[in-house]
């Protein structure tokens, strides 16, 4: 048995190097704040974003309780179970943050912390989101289209598809080693399923900003494909000319393909994907194609067979 | 028993506890503690259940946590001979039975939430699972190994079957545990470190077998041998 000692401080009870030799300045700061609560949204998650509409996109269902989407996580960079990311990911440093967006672009960009909430309007988007491991939830995202950023760096003629890189740093997700898939963790989409409307940027949950288990400081979102699709920790968008990698599809080919659309007709070669459990529910329901989102997306598939471009 | 002085060497000590060890082996309170201890993941289960604490998935839950037991208690049940032997501690496999059953039990419990609470009794759905998948077949094969291992797990089959016979029918747990750690490595998306673990324990249990096996082959054939040099 190993025996382990606490360790005397945790991480985030250390000042930050750059806060601690900016204390002075920090400390002017906070006095400052105590006047104007609002001025920085850099620090804290759990913090109450402001300025945020409601959308027609959204669905009318009743959404997972908070505690459930922030406590049963496939976020492997800080372990393999659903709890490890609640459990590991306290002391996940998401400021400072860049994410940069390059590749076949007219507009090359990097975007701080403080950009990524000026790309556009915050916008929330209750949405269905269904796992490939046949659970599903509804989630109160809060974001914005992933076209608005694409429009502004303006993508070339040669720009055919989106590539997504998250953050990894082994010192910061040390339980990320031994869990099988390769980081950091990469995913990709089609151009136009990336400019599609329904396709978001997402920044907060419930009206709050984003917590780090669920993908700090900014994630993709793409309701009507499994959620592995929906890459989290964002600090690359690369617009390539062809398909890109996917990290679950570097592990496993023969079970996750690039489109990975939500589909009850294929089969994972594990398991039927005809059903889903609306967590926290214990029977089952059936799945829905595109889930659910197929008056809006199913136009991006005509003619091709869903069967291969699993 | 011949008096002696005390002696403090290891043997002593060694001689002392084992002598200890087999008295509360062999004591009657001993078992129905174990037979309570082995009810207490059922009874956490249950109780994590009625608190409403199984978190967002309880049925995902349910199912690892009776499945996970399982492995578990055909692991313990493969290790008591070898514990017996290396303790001398004969008393030990009075336990032997109880634990095995105990893993059919959990491995019950496992395949009849998968088929209530992931098939709802749809025994159609059911079969057509076990045909096609295969870390479901295998699952399955470990669960039916265990039926007649724990049909004829009582002292009076031992005499209907004759020792031998009886002894050799058991020998399937080996094959239901090695199923049931497959059926495990199979089902895990990509993180295989648990099955390893399990399957590592399992490989350490029967080498001891393969070992000892070995061994008495040898000396058999040099007791066979013996007499000719004589």
């Amino acid at each position: 048995m190993l025996i382990r000692k606490a360790p005397e401080f945790r991480y985030s009870q250390i000042t930050p190097r750059d806060v601690y030799f900016n204390r002075r300045t920090f400390l002017a700061a906070g006095t400052a704040a105590i006047g104007a609560l609002a001025t920085s949204n850099s620090l804290f998650a759990g913090e109450k974003l402001s300025g945020v509409s409601k959308s027609p996109l959204s669905t009318d269902e009743k959404p997972t309780p908070f505690d459930l989407i922030t406590h049963y996580n496939n976020f492997y960079e800080f372990g393999s179970d659903k709890e490890d990311p609640a459990a590991n990911s306290g002391n996940f440093r998401t400021s400072p943050w860049t994410m940069k967006v390059e590749g076949e672009v007219g507009k090359p960009k990097v975007f701080d912390l403080d950009a990524l909430f000026k790309i556009a309007p915050l916008e929330e988007r209750i949405y269905r989101h269904r796992c490939v491991e046949r659970w599903s939830m509804v989630i109160p995202w809060v974001g914005f289209p992933l076209n608005a950023l694409l429009k502004q760096v303006e993508p070339t003629s040669k720009a055919k598809y989106v590539a997504f890189e998250s953050y990894y740093d082994k010192k910061q997700m040390p339980k990320a080693r031994g869990t099988g898939i390769e980081f950091p963790y990469v995913e990709g989409l089609r151009l136009d399923e990336a400019m599609h409307p329904l396709t978001l940027l997402v920044v907060g949950l419930y009206g709050e900003k984003l917590p780090n288990q669920d993908g700090a400081p900014i994630r993709l979102v793409v309701p009507w494909k499994y959620g592995f699709k929906s890459i989290k920790s964002l600090v690359r968008i690369r617009l390539v000319e062809k398909q890109p990698p996917t990290a679950w599809n570097l592990s496993a080919p023969n079970e996750y393909g690039f489109y990975s659309n939500v589909n009850p007709e294929v089969d994972h070669p594990r398991w039927s994907q005809a059903k889903e459990r609306r967590l926290p529910e214990l029977s089952s329901r059936n799945t829905v194609k595109f889930n659910g989102y197929g008056d809006q997306v199913a136009k991006l598939y005509t003619g091709m067979d869903l069967r291969k471009n699993y | 028993m011949a008096t002696r002085l005390p002696s403090y060497t290891l043997e002593w000590i060694f001689a002392r506890t084992t002598e200890g060890m087999g008295k509360v082996l062999s004591s009657k309170w001993t078992k129905v503690f174990a037979f309570l201890l082995c009810l207490v993941p059922l009874g956490l289960l249950g109780w994590r259940y009625y608190q409403q604490k199984l978190g967002a998935n309880p049925v995902e839950k349910i199912t690892h946590t009776t499945g996970d037991w399982t492995i578990w208690f055909l692991l313990i049940t493969l290790s008591v001979t070898p514990l017996r032997k290396l303790l001398d501690q004969p008393k030990l496999a009075r336990f032997r039975r109880m634990l095995g059953l105990f893993a059919f039990f959990y491995g019950s419990l496992h395949f009849t939430t998968w088929l209530w609470l992931d098939k709802g009794f749809d025994l159609i759905e059911m079969w057509q699972d076990v045909v096609k998948r295969r870390f479901i077949t295998v699952g399955m094969l470990a669960l039916v190994l265990m039926v007649p291992l724990a049909i004829t797990s009582t002292a009076g089959w031992v005499r209907r079957l004759g020792f031998v016979r009886w002894q050799l029918l058991h020998r399937l747990v080996y094959f239901s545990a090695l199923a049931g750690v497959i059926h495990y490595y199979w089902l895990v998306k990509s993180d295989v470190r648990l099955p390893l673990f399990y399957g590592g324990i399992l490989a350490l249990l029967m080498t001891y077998r393969l070992g000892t096996w070995m061994l008495s082959k040898s000396t058999k054939r040099h007791a066979r041998a013996a007499p000719m040099l004589k």
